[in-house]
C-alpha cells in the first residue's frame, strides 16, 4: 500500500497525535520560559481559586502525559508509514492555539490561575496572549481543511 | 527524637533494603548456576534502587531530612518514587521465577494471583494508597506526629515505599501481572493520579505542614512537583513504549 492511501487511511489519528503533542508543547513552553526562564507566571498565587488548582493539576498532568503520548503515536504512523507532516503541524497549532486560549481566558481570568504576568498593566498582555492562540487556532484549522482525503489521495498535490 | 533512637532507626530502616540486594544477588547466581543468565542491566537497576533506598533511610541526607522539610521531600521522592521504580525495573518476581525450583516458583504465582494482591495492585486501589497516603502524611499532623514517635516514623516509610513500589507496579507490567488492565484505563488513572500529586505539591506551597517554615514549605513543594514530573516521565515513556509495541500492526510482526 502507497503512503498516500495509508496517510487516507489514518487521518484522524494524524489529526489527534498532533493535537495532544500541540497541547504538551504549549504547556512545556509556558513551564520554560514563562515560569522558570522569564520568571513572569508564578508556581501558585495565592488568589487562585480551589476549582483552578485542581483543573491546572488535571491539565498538568494530561499535557504531560500527552507531549510523550503524542510522540509515540508520530512514531506508531511513521511505521505504518502513514505519517503526514501537514496535517499533524495543523493538529499541533490547534491543540497548542486551544490550550493557550483556555489557559488565557478561563484558566487565568475565571479561575485566577496566576496570570501571565505582575505588577504590570497587564490588559495587553491578556490581548496578546489570546490573539496568538486565536491566529494558532485558525492556521491550525486551515491546514487541516486542506489535508481532507482528496489531497491525502494527491489530487492536489 | 534522641540520637541514639534516631541511628538505631535508620539501622533498622537499612535492614531490609540490605536485605533486598543480598536476596537479588543470590537469585542471579542461582539463576545463572541453571544456565538461565539475567541480564547486566537490571542488576544495575536494582543495585541502584537499593542505593536511593538507602540513602534516603541512613546517613547524612537522612539526618538532614529529619530537620529540614526540603531534604525530607528529597528522600520522598528517593523512597517513594525513583527508588520503587528502579526496584521494579529490576523484575525481581521474574528473576524469582527462573531462579527457584518450580515448587517455590509455584508458591510465587498463586501469591500473585490471589485476592489481596488483585486488590492492592488495582490502579485505583494503589494511587489511593499512595497519593491518599502522602495527602494525609501532608495535610493532618501526622507529620509533625512522625518526629516524635519512633514507630510512626518506621510506618511512615514502610508505607511511602511499599506504596511507591505498588503503584509503579499497578501502572507499568514488567513482571508477570496476572491481573491486567487495558492502557486506556490505566491511563485515566495515571492522569488522575498524577494531578492529585501535582495539587498536594501547590498546596503544601501554599500551607506548609506543621512545623515547616514558609521558605521550606515553598522549595519542597517546587521540588515535588517537578521532581515528580521528571520520574514520572520515565514511566510514561515505559507505559507508553508497552502501548507502541503492543499495537505493531500484524503485517509488521
Amino acid at each position: 500500500m502507497n503512503t498516500s492511501k495509508n496517510r487516507s487511511k489514518h487521518l484522524s489519528k494524524n489529526l489527534w497525535s498532533g493535537f495532544l503533542f500541540g497541547i504538551g508543547m504549549a504547556a512545556f513552553v509556558d513551564e520554560t520560559v514563562f515560569h522558570q526562564l522569564l520568571h513572569w507566571h508564578h508556581f501558585y498565587d495565592k488568589s487562585t481559586t480551589t476549582v483552578g488548582l485542581v483543573s491546572d493539576g488535571f491539565f498538568h498532568a494530561f499535557s504531560w502525559f500527552s507531549t510523550i503520548g503524542g510522540l509515540f503515536l508520530v512514531a506508531d504512523l511513521r511505521r505504518r508509514k502513514a505519517f503526514w507532516f501537514k496535517r499533524w503541524w495543523g493538529g499541533v497549532l490547534l491543540g497548542a492555539g486551544l490550550f493557550q486560549f483556555y489557559d488565557g481566558t478561563i484558566q487565568h481570568k475565571l479561575m485566577r490561575l496566576h496570570q501571565i504576568r505582575y505588577d504590570v498593566y497587564i490588559l495587553p498582555y491578556d490581548i496578546i496572549w489570546n490573539a496568538l492562540a486565536l491566529i494558532m487556532i485558525a492556521i491550525g484549522v486551515f491546514l487541516l481543511i486542506r489535508t481532507n482525503t482528496k489531497n491525502a489521495l494527491g489530487v492536489y498535490e | 527524637m534522641k540520637g541514639l533512637t534516631l541511628e538505631l532507626m535508620s539501622y533498622v530502616m537499612a535492614a531490609p533494603f540490605v536485605a533486598a540486594l543480598i536476596v537479588y544477588l543470590v537469585l542471579t547466581w542461582l539463576s545463572k548456576r541453571r544456565s538461565r543468565d539475567w541480564p547486566l542491566y537490571r542488576i544495575v537497576l536494582w543495585s541502584l534502587g537499593v542505593v536511593c533506598c538507602l540513602c534516603s533511610v541512613v546517613g547524612p541526607l537522612a539526618s538532614l531530612a529529619q530537620h529540614d522539610f526540603y531534604y525530607h521531600m528529597v528522600t520522598h521522592l528517593l523512597l517513594g518514587m525513583l527508588g520503587p521504580l528502579l526496584f521494579v525495573l529490576g523484575a525481581p518476581m521474574t528473576l524469582a521465577l527462573r531462579a527457584l525450583p518450580a515448587k517455590q516458583a509455584r508458591l510465587i504465582t498463586r501469591v500473585l494471583r490471589s485476592e489481596p494482591v488483585r486488590i492492592l495492585s488495582h490502579p485505583i486501589t494503589a494511587s489511593i494508597l499512595n497519593i491518599g497516603g502522602l495527602w494525609v502524611l501532608y495535610t493532618t499532623n501526622l507529620y509533625a506526629l512522625m518526629h516524635h514517635y519512633f514507630l510512626l516514623h518506621l510506618l511512615v516509610h514502610v508505607h511511602v515505599f511499599l506504596a511507591g513500589y505498588l503503584f509503579t507496579i499497578s501502572l507499568i507490567y514488567i513482571d508477570p501481572t496476572p491481573h491486567r488492565y487495558s492502557f486506556a484505563y490505566r491511563t485515566l488513572v495515571f492522569i488522575a493520579a498524577l494531578a492529585a500529586h501535582g495539587i498536594l505539591s501547590k498546596y503544601i506551597y501554599a500551607f506548609p505542614p506543621d512545623g515547616v517554615s514558609r521558605s521550606a514549605a515553598e522549595a519542597a513543594g517546587k521540588l515535588m512537583y517537578y521532581g515528580g514530573d521528571l520520574i514520572d516521565m520515565v514511566i510514561i515513556f515505559i507505559f507508553c513504549l508497552h502501548w507502541y509495541r503492543s499495537s505493531r500492526p500484524r503485517s509488521m510482526a
